[in-house]
């Protein structure tokens, strides 16, 4: 049986300071991140156990993983069990470790509004007439792109060999559904008119480690986050941040279903590409979904008909191994996307990013005679992304009733709060609330207080799975502060 | 494409027949629909596009 799925998303957000063209994005990140007015902790974010530089394939590499001093001013974690921190140029929201792709779905949401009133906190301590604005995106149309990254707990067993044959395709067609649409080519791609995805035209290999030249479809950092003799994580770079909550719930929930598949052995064929790289550009510049791709094996199928395929397999891999609704929930979406997307692809604007913008961008063009290149359209790119409910162009849509929601306001309002109850997540989120003055060190796999003795405790979480409110609830509420945690825990 | 695959298409062209007219009356509320909701963007569209798109550069990131 496979292992259970454990997944989230980290998501780094596009960052401007109206009024102030040439702000520096570092510091005006490190503002938002530091204005975040919810129950958090500041901490160091503690790298001895992160190894960003080792490789699934097998081999290590330099100069990745060094331990930043002035970590502790940039970092944060929520009592969502979130990360908060300043990545490069960008804030970035790593979301707690889910139970199940709805959740994860409403945590990745739960980021938008920590975003949010960050920045709107952020704004009180700049000049009048400068407010910090955030994205949702993935590129500035200009060449640069940030990511939204995908991770799902595998087993180590399972040869990494297998996930590159196997998820490869899947994760070259599953674009028709993850994309979130993008006015223009960039990264020296073909000119095009508006394309499915923001992130395709940056994907330049079929496999590596690198996440921010050269991507690769598949990425193998080796950084398991947990027991490396039992997991590995599958960290997929090739997605798009969604604003739509169908949309990032279809995202995580066929992932994990492939995966899971995989694992145990129910996918009868690799259905490998020709030219894998190709066929990410290809897809994503075709909103008509009509191209067809080169198969190594010879013939050619369209990205639609491939997805079918594994649609099919994995519909009868679930009907015999899952039984969870929550799976049946994600055939459930994923099939009528694709048929809707087969039929007509405006269909779904009700469901996908991409679908919905370029909706709205032919409305543009049709009633004011708009050229693919005026300035209007790309505004109108940008501004679907933002998080501010009153500007964000998604926003609005919902607000008429125009996108399916999984989530009420309220239900996605409490997930910044609270953590996941059924992994580690809720173990973290708790200390952050518990105990924020003994919290000084944190990582996905740890936590390290500090109870006024002369070494500081670190708690190993090496099981993504406890930690669950289970397991630990009850201990939680019998202790009066960390140092009663760290004796109940063993010393 | 596989047999499964050309199995499936003749059953959903029967489906699109029927669905056609439901789809015709709802086009001229969504037109009207669509034209409210354009009105409505314009009148929180950023100020100046041109200068917005320019200012828009983010360093790379991941």
């Amino acid at each position: 049986m496979a292992l259970r799925k454990v997944l989230g998303t980290e998501t780094e957000y596009g960052i401007t300071v109206r009024g102030q063209p040439d702000f520096n994005p570092a510091v005006a990140s490190a503002l938002v991140i530091n204005a975040f007015p919810g129950e958090r902790v500041r901490v160091q974010w503690s790298f001895e156990e992160e190894s960003p530089g080792r490789d699934a394939r097998g081999f290590g590499h330099e100069g990745y993983g060094v331990a930043d001093p002035d970590s502790a001013l940039v970092n944060a974690v929520l009592s969502n069990g979130a990360r908060l921190y300043v990545d490069h140029a960008h804030p970035e929201y790593s979301g707690p470790e889910c139970w199940d792709p709805l959740q994860g779905a409403l945590y990745d949401k739960a980021g938008e509004v920590v975003m949010h009133v960050s920045a709107v906190e952020a704004c009180r301590a700049l000049p009048e007439g400068h407010e910090v604005r955030l994205y949702k995106n993935n590129s500035d149309g200009k060449g640069n792109s940030y990511g939204a990254h995908e991770n799902y707990l595998l087993a180590r067993d399972l040869p990494f060999g297998d996930v590159i044959r196997y998820a490869t395709t899947f994760l070259v067609t599953r674009q028709v559904f993850t994309g979130s649409g993008k006015v223009g080519a960039e990264n020296g791609r073909p000119s095009v008119d508006f394309q499915v995805t923001q992130r395709a035209d940056f994907f330049e290999e079929e496999v590596g480690l690198e996440t921010t030249l050269k991507r690769p479809i598949v990425n193998t950092r080796d950084e398991p986050h947990g027991d490396p003799g039992k997991y590995r994580r599958l960290h997929v770079i090739i997605g798009d941040a969604n604003l739509s909550e169908v949309q990032t719930f279809l995202k995580l929930g066929s992932m994990a279903l492939l995966l899971a598949a995989l694992e145990d052995g129910a996918l009868p064929e690799a259905l490998e590409l020709d030219d894998p790289v190709e066929a990410c550009w290809k897809v994503s510049h075709d909103p008509t979904l009509s191209e067809t791709l080169p198969l190594a094996e010879g013939g050619r199928a369209t990205a639609l008909e491939l997805q079918f395929r594994y649609l099919e397999w994995i519909e009868k891999y679930v009907r015999s191994e899952m039984d969870e609704p929550v799976w049946d929930r994600v055939l459930e979406v994923w099939r009528g996307v694709l048929e809707d997307l087969e039929a007509e692809p405006m269909r779904t604007a009700d469901r996908l990013d991409w679908v919905a913008k370029y909706r709205l961008l032919e409305g543009f063009r049709e009633r004011d005679g708009l050229d693919w290149n005026a300035a209007k359209l790309k505004a109108l790119d940008l501004q679907y992304h933002d998080v501010d409910p009153e500007r964000g162009l998604y926003h609005r849509l919902v607000r008429r009733g125009a996108m399916q929601r999984l989530f009420t306001d309220e239900e996605i309002l409490a997930a910044v709060g609270d953590p996941p109850e059924r992994t580690r997540a809720y173990f973290r989120g708790r200390c952050v609330r518990d105990f924020p003055d003994s919290l000084i060190a944190a990582n996905w796999d740890s936590l390290v207080f500090d109870i006024g003795e002369s070494h500081l405790k670190r708690v190993p979480m090496m099981e993504p799975l406890r930690g669950d409110r289970d397991r630990v609830g009850p201990l939680l509420d019998s202790v009066a502060d960390a140092s009663e945690l760290i004796e109940a825990l063993g010393g | 494409m596989s047999d499964q695959e050309r199995a499936r298409r003749p059953a959903r062209k029967q489906e699109e027949t029927e669905e056609t007219e439901v789809i015709e009356e709802s086009v001229e509320a969504d037109v009207e629909k669509i034209d409210e909701l354009l009105d409505e963007i314009d009148s929180v569209l950023e100020e100046n596009a041109e200068e917005f798109v320019k200012n828009y550069v983010q360093k790379g990131g991941e």
